[in-house]
């Protein structure tokens, strides 16, 4: 008996002098640049030859051969449905490949399930984080190798271990607290120790930026870079070509399940990314004509919003929208933008102040209401504002219009010939694909799922468009389509209010930018006037007298 | 005055009385805390506390060793969670369904085989019972000598099992991996712990443990079987698991507070209010108490719902 134990300890203990020995002696690992280009010393670490995956209908992955340096970060990038993360999925034993060899430092090896992937020193950190939220970091940390004594949980060795670990790589986390606690970006940093605990040495990360803050993802890849220079190897999934730029090493083009190339990320820029990515030249800004704004159509005075808990979220904001412009709201999220629109749109009612269409107030009415009176509205959750998912293609086009003519006959039937048509229509002006109006909107790519919002909404007419995040999380295609769409709008004459996230959406579609900061808007800039740096001081609080010097702060400046 | 009112209702014998009361519903609620935290809902605790208390009292009658009978109870208890499990685990039936399934089979298979064997309706003829014992040194204990100190060994080990459920749970490896597969069934796996096999065992030792709560009633505190004997003790478990919060204090302290009302219930006949009117007393209280006292409780996040591999 006593043996046994002893047997168990010295695994474990051997475990900890070799986490141990990886975060004191960083530089060891290996020589940094090993695979620097021209060098002919280049290990691949992964190597993946002639991986092809079928999914019923398409093929996810068409025979794709691709090598991972030692020590790298090789950028994994392509659109949504390109077949990037399914790619990976494989590799980490999620799915098995049809045909094809995965071969791991050197060796061929056979990975059916995430188990045998996490031995070979596999690490992946998925978009939808596989934590356990009433467990605490060390417990979700330490699962299933956990440090124990005669089956009894050894917490503090495990704290211990993971304070170690964060240490070493600056991965700011409290090991005590639970998960269900902390942030989002936190939970990142809890997978990613997840992943360094079982001693990855290959980390796959599945498009991390796309739930970070600007802040976060910058604390991110500082994480990255302490990781290469640990030794670490990285593979990094992103359709964001700014962030490949910024850390990779090289970067490998995925378009349609299939490996348009490799390049070293030195050597290439954004707009040979991009055209590989789409498979033809891009528009990375939106060709636009300067606006012709008329009469103001939309206005909102003196508006004051509390938020869900109570919360004063909107301050006194006025702004103005005139036919034929977008305004831009910019602010870093949670400074009271969702808020604001919200009360435009009906979904809450302000506190006080108005919003007036036409010259007409309308704070109060319902959404149905508004929606009646021109308003359109794209709404950031697309999945939970925007659609039913459960609903077919066809369905979702006529939602909110559903109890109006053509769509309903004597008074309570569906008249299904008029909404397939309606759809047809619609499908095939927006693109959406597959173009069968029938089919569950579930199933569709988030790309086509913002297609069909943006073709209900649009196809109305409005007079006054509220748009806010409409590109978030969609590929380059996608976004390039609803811009344009957007601007199109613009120069019908329709009024566009748009609030993002995103300051190169906002600085691509805006003509006037009023910048949002604690619930207040600190200053409304011309097209002319702003630029990333000015609007970002705004963003955080700066003071506007000093960003524009002879710009006056407040609120309806024209 | 107020205090006389108040003594009458809670003092020693009471108390007492309210840990009998409370032993089968512990037991329950702790088979139903395993289930239920890997993520298993068991609503069967009702039919397996029912099997168990027929089989202990059967395998106590050809046997004439009541702690044999409690092994029967044990086994046939863990047999019944057994199905239960094949049915939820393997099968991925509704977890409701397959409980309910379970609660009227176990009616229906006690009668008949009460019958069967028995050639009697109603109630079993008597079987030799688990003997109330007497504490050495802490029965002198004033007041809580009282309480706990002249009780049948199953109280005893019911209040044992409240300890080690709860060090199980929050202190071990197993306990760890068990909250993980009911919270988070696809973490768990990717990291290498068997879902199903966990799910497997905690739902066959949930069970296990209901059966030896229905055994309390058959030969501990009664030493015979009757029909449908368990009374709905086994939803009241339930209860008492939701009340508690999934923890085994938790589920400690409501069972006791069940067996509270139904000991108190016993006083309040005697002074003449009507003998149905306060057998609602303890079910009220658990609508009370799941409406509002406890705030609101959290359940483990997968349960109820079969865990499927890619």
């Amino acid at each position: 008996m006593r043996r046994v134990e002893k047997t168990r300890v010295t695994a474990l203990q051997r475990r900890e002098a070799r986490v141990r020995r990886r975060c004191s002696r960083p530089q060891a690992a290996r020589p940094k640049h090993l695979h620097t280009f021209g060098e002919s010393a280049v290990e691949n670490i992964l190597e993946l030859s002639h991986i092809t995956k079928r999914f019923p209908g398409v093929i996810a992955n068409d025979d794709i051969s691709l090598g991972i340096r030692r020590g790298e970060i090789h950028a994994l990038v392509g659109e949504n449905g390109s077949g990037k993360s399914t790619l990976m999925s494989i590799v980490y034993g999620l799915y098995r490949a049809d045909t094809g060899e995965i071969s791991f430092k050197g060796a061929p090896v056979q990975i059916g399930e995430p188990r045998t992937a996490i031995e070979l020193g596999l690490g992946m950190v998925f978009q939808h984080f596989m934590l356990v939220d009433t467990l605490t970091v060390a417990e979700n940390v330490i699962l299933h190798a956990e440090p124990h004594s005669w089956g009894f949980v050894d917490y503090k060795r495990a704290v211990k271990a993971v304070e170690e670990l964060a240490t070493a790589y600056g991965l700011r986390v409290d090991a005590r607290a639970r998960v269900a606690d902390i942030s989002v970006g936190q939970e990142q940093r809890v997978e990613i120790l997840k992943a360094l605990y079982r001693q990855a040495e290959v980390l796959i990360l599945d498009e991390p930026t796309a739930v970070l803050t600007p802040q976060e993802t910058e604390e991110l890849f500082q994480v990255m870079n302490n990781l290469r220079e640990q030794g670490t190897t990285i593979v990094f999934i992103t359709h964001k070509i700014k962030e490949v730029l910024a850390i990779s090493d090289r970067v490998s083009v995925l378009r349609r399940g299939k490996l348009v190339g490799t390049r070293n990320t030195a050597e290439t820029g954004q707009r040979e990314l991009a055209e590989m990515m789409v498979g033809r030249e891009v528009l990375l800004r939106v060709k636009k004509e300067p606006a012709k704004p008329a009469e103001t159509v939309a206005s909102v005075a003196g508006l004051q919003v509390r938020d869900r808990r109570g919360m004063p979220a909107v301050k006194d904001v006025s702004l103005e929208v005139r036919r034929g412009e977008v305004l831009g709201i910019a602010g870093v999220e949670g400074n009271g933008q969702q808020e604001l629109v919200e009360a435009i749109t009906g979904l809450t009612a302000p506190e006080e102040g108005l919003v007036l269409l036409h010259g007409k107030p309308i704070q109060g009415l319902s959404p149905m209401k508004i929606k009646r009176r021109g308003v359109s509205y794209i709404p950031e959750d697309r999945h939970k504002r925007g659609l039913i998912l459960e609903y077919s293609v066809a369905d979702n086009l006529i939602l909110g219009l559903h109890s109006d003519p053509p769509f309903v006959e004597r008074y309570l039937f569906r008249n299904d010939r008029q909404i397939k048509a309606h759809a047809a229509r619609l499908v095939e002006s927006y693109d959406v694909r597959p173009p069968n109006p029938d089919q569950i909107i579930r199933t569709l790519s988030g790309g086509n799922q913002q297609k069909v919002v943006v073709a209900r909404e649009f196809s109305r007419d409005p007079e006054f468009l509220v748009c806010s995040q409409p590109t978030r999380g969609l590929d380059i295609g996608a976004i390039e389509f609803i811009h344009q769409e957007i601007i199109r709008q613009r120069d019908q004459g329709t009024g566009v209010l748009l609030v993002s996230a995103e300051l190169d959406e906002i600085l691509s579609l805006s003509d006037r930018i009023a910048v949002m900061f604690d619930g207040r808007i600190v200053a409304v800039l011309t097209i002319e006037e702003a630029d990333e740096q000015r609007l970002g001081y705004l963003m955080l609080g700066g003071d506007p007298q000093q960003a524009t010097g002879e710009l006056e702060s407040g609120v309806t400046a024209k | 005055m107020w205090w006389e009112y108040i003594t009458y209702f809670i003092n020693a014998t009471v108390l007492a009385a309210a840990l009998r009361m409370a032993t089968p519903l512990i037991f329950a609620s702790m088979g139903g805390i395993f289930s239920e935290r890997s993520g298993v809902i068991n609503i069967g605790l009702e039919g397996m506390m029912l099997t168990g208390a027929f089989m202990g009292m059967l395998v106590t009658f050809y046997t004439n060793n009541p702690w044999v009978g409690l092994v029967g109870a044990l086994l046939s208890g863990g047999i019944v969670g057994m199905v239960h499990a094949v049915a939820a685990v393997r099968y991925k039936v509704d977890q409701v369904v397959s409980g309910t399934a379970i609660n009227i089979f176990a009616v229906g298979f006690t009668v008949f085989m009460l019958r069967t064997i028995f050639d009697v309706a109603g109630t079993s003829p008597a079987v030799p019972r688990i003997r109330t014992v007497a504490l050495p040194v802490v029965r002198h204990i004033p007041v809580i000598g009282e309480i706990i100190g002249y009780q049948n060994p199953m109280v005893y080990m019911a209040l044992i099992l409240v300890v080690v459920v709860h060090i199980f749970l929050f202190h071990t490896v197993w306990g760890l991996r068990l909250r993980a597969v009911g919270e988070h069934p696809k973490a768990a796996d990717t990291v290498g712990i068997n879902v199903f096999l966990t799910r497997y065992i905690a739902v066959i030792t949930s069970g296990a443990l209901a059966g030896l709560g229905g055994a309390y009633l058959s030969i501990a505190h009664l030493s015979r079987f009757g029909d449908e004997m368990t009374a709905g003790r086994g939803f009241i478990a339930l209860a008492a698991m939701i009340f508690g919060k999934w923890t085994p204090f938790g589920a400690l302290g409501a069972a006791m507070l069940f067996g509270f009302a139904d000991a108190v219930q016993m006083r309040l006949q005697e002074v003449g209010i009507p003998r149905h009117f306060v057998q609602m007393i303890p079910y009220i209280l658990t609508m009370v108490a799941l409406a509002g006292f406890i705030g609101r409780a959290t359940p483990p996040k997968s349960i109820g719902k079969p865990y499927e591999k890619e």
